[in-house]
């Protein structure tokens, strides 16, 4: 195989991880936008998606569609929850306070996770198929199109969202200015929780959609935030666009470095192109430059 | 009289108090002995806990036979068990814990072969004998007075498979290993040996312990064309490449270490796992030996009494920690509460027939095993392991 065919490989192994990390990076965004909070528990949601779809597909005869649908909306209440009993009671809303609950968040979802599924790693058949589809001189799993698609779909259905939905247009407007829309009589404290419930279930959707490719256990989601993080970060925090962009770029850059320069260094390659461009672009790379977020 | 009588009182009620002393002493037998304290330090949590979790099982499973068959020479044995989460930060502290404050007799474990180079020079230094259940060979050479180690080394386990690769005619291969203290130690002898049996390695591949995309590495070495690709690592990893070979269509045989030697390997990697081949203890193959092999009842009596006791099927790792403590009761056997004598005595063992082989011990072996009765090259099938003859 020559090396044309190869980096055709390369790059489609990283846009299905970037697809993920943009996803992940999505769920950052949401929150990030509504509470100035970076949610460190996104990663969790990711692997609670996970395990709640192989818990609910191995458990009985339900079939893989419902067990989807279940997963994400039991990761949704998971993140409502969240938002409810530890973000909102508390008194300074100052992010810094908040972003340090969410970390002892994440670390509560993944001992519970690790109570409830075990330490183990777990799988889960793939979608439609196991056998690789053939592209040029490279392969791509039938899962890699799933994932793409619910990519996809998640991204559209956000843009909708935020377009032409009441709901949607009072979380921008309170990404604008949160003291300007509460003024409008736009609830702040109840677009908070729809940002975390929203975020919970596409971080839930892209756990779900991995799992047949990467298996799942209870300690995966710290890895998937980080990169995630990385990915909203690259593409400039708070922006939507941003954050697709990062998360493929990041994808993309880590399979290429993998493949071309040295699979030890995959992950410092990822990091050091996140260093850069925060030296030489410190908004990232469509960040906002003052006001503008969406 | 008067006087007579309480001192006749006083003598009967003495003798009351010598019968009811006697009496309450026998009822307890004898004067139990005090125990022989041995600490136990597991990754029982965490990403190896598939290792940690077997061995403190199967450490608690053989005191509780020991102490009801009688303790050794009297003694009970007490174990101290730790917790390293894989994590050799955590290692060094419990193993400070175990010498200083239980003031332990010897130490099994720990786990991994990170968390054992990380605890080796404070068992050197205390003075406390440590037989390790991890599998780099680093562990024991150069031999260290203290140390000794249970687990087949990866030496043995390179040996074994291109042992196996020369049979079958290969000369050129692709290795790919995770970037942990096993899987460097794999790479390092990989490498190291390949020249001593003929091969070529076409490249020298990585992933990190908590990869879940193996898809470059494996696109760039089946361009290479390799006959075989090795892998070299804990689980997950491992059955992540399996999945993704698969994924990416590529024919190539995979050949695995003994460190994915677990029926979790199996399920993880689920139908990927089927046409891989690796070397294993004999424990996964236990009932497929033939009936002349020394080794076939000890691993059926542990099976059972494992699988009975914690109602879980066996992994090929719980034996590690089972032959160290039996090492240390043969030595505690003969040198009692005595650290450096139980040290000794530990290199006199010749002969013990253990789960991952037979111990023959030296003051120039601390491993005690060799390759043709540690190792045996099964292939994946249907989900089950099969003996390659």
């Amino acid at each position: 195989m020559d090396l044309s065919n190869q980096i055709l490989q390369y790059v489609i192994s990283g846009i299905t991880n970037g697809a993920i990390y943009a996803v992940i990076a999505l769920g950052f965004t949401i929150i990030y936008n509504a509470t100035e909070v970076i949610n460190f528990a996104q990663g969790e949601f990711v692997m609670l998606g996970g395990m709640a779809v192989i818990a609910l597909d191995s458990s009985g005869n339900l079939p893989l569609a419902l067990s989807f649908i279940l997963a994400v909306l039991a990761v949704t209440l998971v993140g409502a929850i969240l938002e409810r009993f530890t973000i909102r009671p508390v008194k300074s809303s100052d992010p810094v306070t908040l972003i340090i609950i969410t970390v002892g968040a994440s670390i509560f979802l993944r001992g519970v996770a690790m109570m409830i599924w075990g330490k183990d790693a777990l799988g889960l058949r793939p979608f439609s198929g196991a056998s690789p589809i053939h592209l040029g001189g490279a392969t791509l799993v039938p899962q890699s199109l799933w994932v793409l698609g619910v990519t996809v779909v998640v991204m559209a259905g956000l843009q909708f969202f935020y377009k032409h939905t009441i709901t949607g247009k009072a979380m921008r407007a309170c990404a604008f200015n949160r003291r300007a829309a509460s003024l409008v009589g736009i609830s702040v404290n109840r677009m908070v929780l729809v940002s975390f419930a929203l975020s919970a279930a596409i971080g839930a959707a892209a756990g779900i959609v991995i799992v047949p490719i990467t298996l799942c256990g209870y300690d995966v989601g710290t890895m998937l935030g980080l990169k995630g993080f990385c990915a909203a970060v690259l593409g400039g925090l708070g922006s939507s666009p941003g954050s697709i962009l990062g998360g493929f770029l990041l994808g993309v850059l880590e399979a290429l470095g993998a493949g071309l320069i040295s699979s030890g260094f995959k992950d410092a390659i990822a990091f050091f192109v996140l260093l850069l461009v925060l030296f030489l672009r410190p908004s990232g790379l469509l960040g906002p430059k003052e006001i503008k977020r969406f | 009289m008067k006087r007579g009588r309480i001192r006749e009182n006083r003598i009967w009620a003495v003798l009351l108090l010598l019968v009811a002393l006697t009496w309450s002493g026998c009822a307890k037998k004898e004067e139990p002995k005090a125990p022989y304290k041995i600490g136990g330090i597991f990754a029982i949590t965490g990403r190896a806990s598939f290792l940690g979790e077997p061995e403190r099982n199967s450490m608690e499973l053989l005191a509780e036979q020991i102490n009801a068959a009688g303790g050794i020479n009297g003694h009970p044995i007490e174990l101290v068990i730790y917790d390293t989460e894989g994590d050799a930060t955590k290692a060094v502290l419990n193993a400070n814990k175990l010498i200083e404050k239980d003031n332990v007799l010897a130490i099994v474990g720990p786990s991994l072969s990170g968390t054992t180079l990380a605890v080796v020079p404070i068992a050197e230094k205390a003075q406390v004998p440590l037989i390790s259940c991890a599998a780099s060979v680093k562990i024991t050479t150069p031999v260290k007075k203290w140390v000794f180690k249970t687990p087949q080394t990866d030496v043995m386990a390179v040996a074994k498979i291109y042992e196996y690769l020369k049979g079958q005619g290969v000369t050129e291969i692709a290795i790919l290993t995770v970037g942990n203290a096993f899987g460097d130690s794999g790479r390092e002898q990989l490498i190291q040996q390949a020249p001593d049996y003929g091969f070529e390695m076409v490249t020298a591949e990585k992933f990190g312990p908590k990869d879940t995309d193996m898809t470059p590495q494996l696109t760039k070495i089946r361009a290479l064309k390799p006959e075989a690709i090795i892998c070299w690592g804990t689980n997950p990893g491992p059955a992540v490449v399996a999945k993704n070979m698969r994924q990416l269509g590529i024919e190539i045989p995979l050949y695995q270490s003994h460190g994915v030697a677990s029926k979790k390997f199996i399920e993880l990697a689920a139908e990927a796992a089927n046409g891989i081949i690796l070397p294993t203890g004999k424990i996964l193959v236990a009932g497929d030996l033939p009936d002349g092999d020394p080794q076939k009842t000890v691993l059926l009596k542990y099976i059972d009494d494992y699988e009975a006791k914690y109602k879980m099927a066996i992994s090929g790792f719980g034996g590690y920690a089972w032959d160290g403590l039996q090492i240390l009761a043969q030595a505690l056997e003969k040198a009692g509460d005595d650290r450096a004598k139980i040290r000794d005595e530990i290199e006199r063992i010749s002969g013990y027939v253990g789960i991952s082989g037979i111990f023959r011990f030296s003051p120039q072996e601390h491993n005690g095993l060799t390759k043709e009765e540690a190792f045996v090259m099964v292939k994946i099938v249907d989900g089950n392991w099969q003996v390659i003859q």
